[in-house]
């Protein structure tokens, strides 16, 4: 029998992993689907609160809105449905075809990061009500 | 390609479904987009026309619906790539689906009664 040298169970050791870009630009895919998933009770509230007819609704949507941690969340939440929304567009790509050598899958995710962010910061001024 | 395909449908459908979601919300998006430089979200007033309109009900409902739809596979899958305890598993996928369905069901209301 030969000897077993490597040991099992190998364990990741998160920290020291460098992912390229196109790996990092996929796990924050991942961690964004999940902070909307998370958020969606507050997104459909203000859904609700945006559409109902009474005055109570409309001060209520502005109260939660003016708060500045709702604001800080309302601003996570534009860049996680901007980064899925891109990333999703390079994975419909990918799935035809598009951009699948290593160089163009790289830039693509640096595309993907740039856009996003740069459109969370256009929403973003919006949002803290900068114009 | 000829495999061997032993029990489910190695995740085909779901792979098929993602994507058609994803398609519908982001066909959504942009149009939410362009009617909010348009003016749409310009006032109250404006905002509920506009949702309130036959055309737009129907496609936010088809989104709630892909949102929903998606974010059900997503979940799922990062319960199965992190998760190790079967019953654990078991009932954080029940548990999900559970609420994904009431909030489908409550976003639908809300545009619906409109």
């Amino acid at each position: 029998m030969p000897e077993i040298t490597k040991q099992r169970p190998k364990h990741l050791a998160l920290n020291e992993i460098r992912l390229p870009l196109a790996g990092f630009a996929s796990i924050l895919h991942r961690i964004g689907g999940a902070g909307l998933f998370l958020m969606l009770p507050l997104l459909i509230w203000l859904l609700q609160l945006s559409l109902g007819s009474t005055q109570g609704s409309a001060e209520m949507f502005a109260a939660v809105t003016g708060n500045w941690l709702v604001k800080l969340i309302l601003l996570g939440l534009t860049w996680a449905f901007l980064h899925h929304f891109c990333m999703g567009i390079r994975i419909l790509l990918i799935d035809i075809h598009v951009g699948v050598e290593k160089q163009q899958a790289h830039n693509s995710a640096m595309t993907v990061m740039v856009v996003s962010l740069a459109l969370t910061a256009i929403l973003g001024l919006k949002l803290l009500g900068a114009y | 390609m000829k495999r061997l395909v032993v029990g489910a449908g190695y995740g085909l459908k779901d792979w098929l479904a993602q994507r058609v979601t994803g398609v519908v919300m982001a066909a959504f998006t942009v149009i939410i987009f362009t009617a909010a430089l348009a003016g749409a979200m310009s006032s109250r007033e404006a905002w509920q026309a506009f949702m309130g309109n036959g055309l737009i009900r129907f496609l936010s409902f088809l989104f709630i619906v892909s949102l929903c739809w998606h974010a059900w596979v997503g979940v799922r899958d990062i319960w199965m790539d992190y998760l190790n305890s079967a019953a654990l598993r078991l009932f954080l996928h029940v548990m999900t689906l559970l609420a994904l369905v009431g909030y489908a069901g409550w976003a639908i209301q809300i545009i619906w009664r409109l």
